[in-house]
């Protein structure tokens, strides 16, 4: 915009913005600009830290943030090698081998670059940061991707800043969101510059380095699969459109060549190029384009016509017989078929039926059309403009922009976190229309008019306006001047809507939960950290805690203790062994915490403070993954009343008050309250006049506002009676005519 | 009948035939010499992907990552030298403007060193 804007009638002006010294105006004001987009991306990211503290958020970082320190402290070769044996109880986590280690390698090489430089910053720090640092980077990639589709000089920098500071990237990439996308992005489009790059040019360098930034990609998120498809998919489209060019074969196979190669570095992802359906688009069309190559020379060196078509005849046989080799290698099971979680994205009702624990990852739902305007507000109608505009001069790179723009609409739909996949292209296409917008109605000079529609019009009658060649161009400084403002109007409101949205929906922690006093000051529940260092302080270096899968990477994190299931989720059997033994009697899930050697169980209970992201409300869930493994021991039905109702008061099921999830959760629960008072304030229930009571475990800690409750699992009876005949007996309970009655009884085996 | 379809398809095998050899002179001729030492090292580089694949076939594909970065490097050694005599090849100077004989080879040898850390990397 304010490369435009400096074409001003000043005629002083005129050294600094023509010829030579004009292009160093030019190039200073475009760096400047840059650099201020990225202050101000980096700046946006910041509301968490600022208001609260310099903590890691959310779940899955925590898990990050533990890998970085182990990689810091241990060196890279342990970190490649690391067993974890505080993860998944009995069976422990071969971290090195299954995680994607390029978010940590970079936080690493970042600590000791600025320790090389004698600037100790703590590992944290650089954790915490890592987002904002690259979302700048991120703004500065869209740049030089959008320059490449647009000739424009503002395209660039509006993709720059509309990528700077739309909530839709925000969302994962705030200040303390450690996770794999902080820069997943950056890599993603990066790589696509790089890439159409390569097609531009046509030089194995460029497909080279795109080849390794796919593999640094490959190496930091599991979302490289997109890239893995869309690239081969650019390609097909092309051959498809008859705009096949040697360059298009030097781009494409070297970075599928090298790009492969690269990929199968990474211990996580291993043979899954050459063994799984998902990368066999890139191979179809890596054969594919060997053939077409082939034919273009031969066709090259051939004058009959009838010669060529039997040879693209051949050419496309042969690519059939391929494909229907592709499909029988898949149907014969030499090649993986689709993993469930990709397969989910084309059958959107796969995951609920057969993968519950997909499903019930909240992020796995299809967007609502509010999110869509919530996170990228004016850019949404400007997108199908931009789209439109490539239509328009559809270059190879602008086939590109709209494959990426109709792939990633779709998913996007299908689920909200693929919402930030599709942020890039959105940005992209909105600056292409903007830019179009702009430079048309910015120009303060009028055109000038056309010499021939003044010869046209003494040849023609004047009489009639239509035969006049029309004047195209506006003339009106009031049109132009009232559109310009216009477009300045909404561009400011968006700067307005992103710092709200980012300000109020994307800047809470999830680890403390901040609330309003009446009088307006803030009141932070601590409630986890609390309960985590009391486990950390209180408890065995290696006792064991049983909670939920949800938690156990903070619980890997912040109190430092080995945990059952985690929140990577990879073994499904074992997180349904937990489910079990939350969803049944205490005296089914006895044997089994035993058998896991559980020493804690850890609940989260939001009943008093109105919490609504507790364990009772996830409860159905853990019902559902144990009932997938046992049909016949946990049946989700048995939690509803007779007339499907889930309730928790006092006409809940038996199973449900059975349960030791619920046991656990209301214990005790009543003492807070006058007598038969208790209430819920999450389900807004009433509870039964009398608590639930616990003989196999007791609570061991309940945190201030009964968030987090910690049991301890006790150990078998010194008497070897069970518990509840213990409880029975501590509490007096005579057994009724326990000498006379003959019960039947069994012969003793020794 | 049968005879009236066999005219045909022995038409078309003189055809083929006369193309290929129409082929193989017009390369014989008009090709540089360079671009015949590339087409050798093609040649060879297939030759060498092929016996892979067939020991593959034959003995089992056990080291898997061994067969895969050999087969590799062949694969990828090829196509690299394949898009080098696609950009010195002078009839596509057109489309290659913006590189040099000279940029291309040193691409080239960029790209192969890339490949060949890869694979010396994969196969343990």
């Amino acid at each position: 915009m304010a490369v435009a804007d400096s074409t001003s009638p000043v005629p002083g002006a005129d050294f600094f913005l023509k010829g030579e010294s004009g292009r160093n105006t030019r190039g200073l004001l475009r760096f400047l600009i840059l650099l201020t987009i990225a202050a101000a991306a980096v700046a946006a990211r910041l509301f968490s830290v600022i208001r609260f503290e310099s903590i890691i958020h959310e779940f899955d970082p925590w898990f990050n943030f533990r890998a970085t320190k182990y990689l810091v402290s241990n060196g890279f070769y342990k970190f490649w090698d690391w067993f974890d044996d505080r993860t998944w109880h009995p069976l422990g986590r071969v971290t090195g081998g299954t995680l994607y280690p390029g978010l940590m390698v970079t936080s690493g090489v970042i600590y000791h670059v600025l320790r090389f430089l004698t600037l100790p910053v703590d590992i944290r720090n650089i954790c915490v940061l890592l987002a904002p640092g690259f979302s700048g980077l991120t703004a500065f990639a869209s740049y030089l991707f959008t320059s490449e589709m647009s000739d424009s000089p503002s395209a660039g920098l509006l993709a720059a800043i509309f990528m700077g500071i739309a909530p839709g990237y925000i969302s994962r990439s705030v200040a303390g969101s450690y996770d794999n996308e902080a820069i997943a992005i950056f890599l993603l489009v990066f790589t696509f510059y790089l890439w159409i790059k390569a097609v531009k040019v046509g030089s194995i360098m460029w497909a080279g380095l795109c080849a390794l930034f796919y593999g640094y990609m490959v190496s930091a998120w599991g979302g490289y699969v997109f890239i893995t498809n869309l690239l081969p998919l650019h390609a097909f489209v092309l051959i498809l459109m008859g705009r096949f060019s040697p360059r298009l074969y030097v781009s494409y196979t070297t970075w599928y060549a090298l790009g492969t190669l690269a990929s199968m570095q990474i211990p996580f992802v291993g043979f899954l190029p050459v063994r799984s359906s998902d990368h066999m688009a890139a191979l179809g069309i890596f054969g594919l384009i060997q053939l077409v190559a082939f034919a273009y020379y031969v066709r090259a060196q051939l004058p009959s016509k009838q010669f060529q078509t039997l040879l693209w005849a051949s050419v496309f046989i042969v690519f059939g017989l391929a494909f229907g080799g592709l499909v029988l290698l898949t149907v014969s099971g030499t090649i993986a078929p689709w993993s469930g979680r990709f397969y989910s994205l084309w059958d959107t009702g796969y995951a609920k039926i057969h993968i519950p624990i997909i499903a019930s990852v909240s992020e796995h739902q299809p967007t609502a059309w509010p999110a869509f305007f919530f996170d990228l507000n004016m850019l949404i109608w400007l997108f199908p403009a931009g789209v439109y505009m490539c239509f328009r001069t559809l270059k190879d790179e602008q086939v590109f922009v709209v494959i990426y723009a109709v792939l990633a609409s779709y998913f996007a739909g299908v689920m909200v976190r693929l919402m930030l996949t599709l942020t890039p292209i959105v940005c992209v296409s909105a600056a292409i229309a903007l830019s179009q917008i702009l430079d048309t109605f910015l120009i303060a000079s009028q055109p000038s008019e056309p010499a021939e529609s003044k010869t046209n019009a003494s040849v023609l009658p004047e009489a009639l306006p239509a035969t006049k060649a029309p004047l195209v161009g506006i003339y009106s400084y009031m049109a132009k001047s009232l559109i310009t403002g216009f477009i300045t109007t909404y561009l400011l409101l968006f700067v307005l809507h992103c710092t709200w949205v980012t300000s109020n929906a994307y800047s809470s922690p999830s680890v403390v939960l901040a609330s309003r006093l009446p009088d307006g000051s803030q009141h932070i529940i601590d409630d986890y950290r609390e309960a985590y260092y009391w486990l950390r302080q209180n408890t065995k270096q290696d006792a064991k805690v049983m909670s939920w899968w949800d938690y156990g990477y903070q619980i890997g994190g912040m109190a430092d203790r080995p945990t059952l299931v985690d929140n990577n989720t990879w073994n499904n059997t074992h997180i349904a062994t937990v489910g079990k033994a939350m969803s049944s009697r205490e005296e089914v899930s006895y044997p089994i915490m035993k058998q896991h050697e559980v020493d804690y169980v850890l609940v989260v209970f939001g009943g008093l403070l109105g919490y609504s992201g507790d364990d009772i409300n996830k409860f159905l869930w853990m019902v559902r993954i144990a009932e997938g493994i046992w049909p016949d021991e946990v049946k989700e039905r048995d939690f509803f009343t007779a007339r499907g109702e889930y309730r928790v008061d006092d006409e809940a099921t038996p199973t449900m008050k059975n349960s030791l999830m619920y046991k656990m959760s209301y214990y005790n629960y009543n003492s807070l309250f006058p007598a038969g008072q208790a209430t819920d304030r999450v389900r807004g229930a009433r509870l039964p006049a009398t608590g639930p009571e616990l003989s196999t475990v007791e609570e061991a800690f309940t945190s201030e506002n009964w968030i987090i409750r910690i049991y301890k699992v006790k150990d078998y009876d010194n008497l070897g009676r069970s518990h509840q005949e213990a409880v029975a007996f501590e509490k007096g309970n005579k057994r009724k005519k326990a000498g006379k009655r003959k019960g039947p009884r069994v012969l003793r085996v020794d | 009948s049968s005879s009236t379809a066999a005219t045909p398809s022995t038409l078309r095998a003189q055809d083929f035939q006369s193309i290929i050899t129409h082929i193989w002179s017009k390369y014989q001729t008009h090709t540089p010499q360079r671009v015949k030492l590339i087409d050798t090292f093609l040649g060879f580089l297939l030759i060498v992907g092929v016996l892979q694949f067939a020991y593959c076939v034959l003995a089992g594909n056990f080291p898997f990552n061994a067969f895969l970065s050999g087969f590799g490097a062949t694969v990828g050694q090829f196509v690299l030298t394949a898009s080098l005599r696609i950009q010195t090849n002078p009839e596509n100077k057109a489309e290659f403007e913006q590189i040099s004989h000279e940029r291309a080879f040193a691409d080239f040898v960029f790209g192969s060193l890339i490949l060949h850390f890869f694979c010396v990397n994969f196969i343990n």
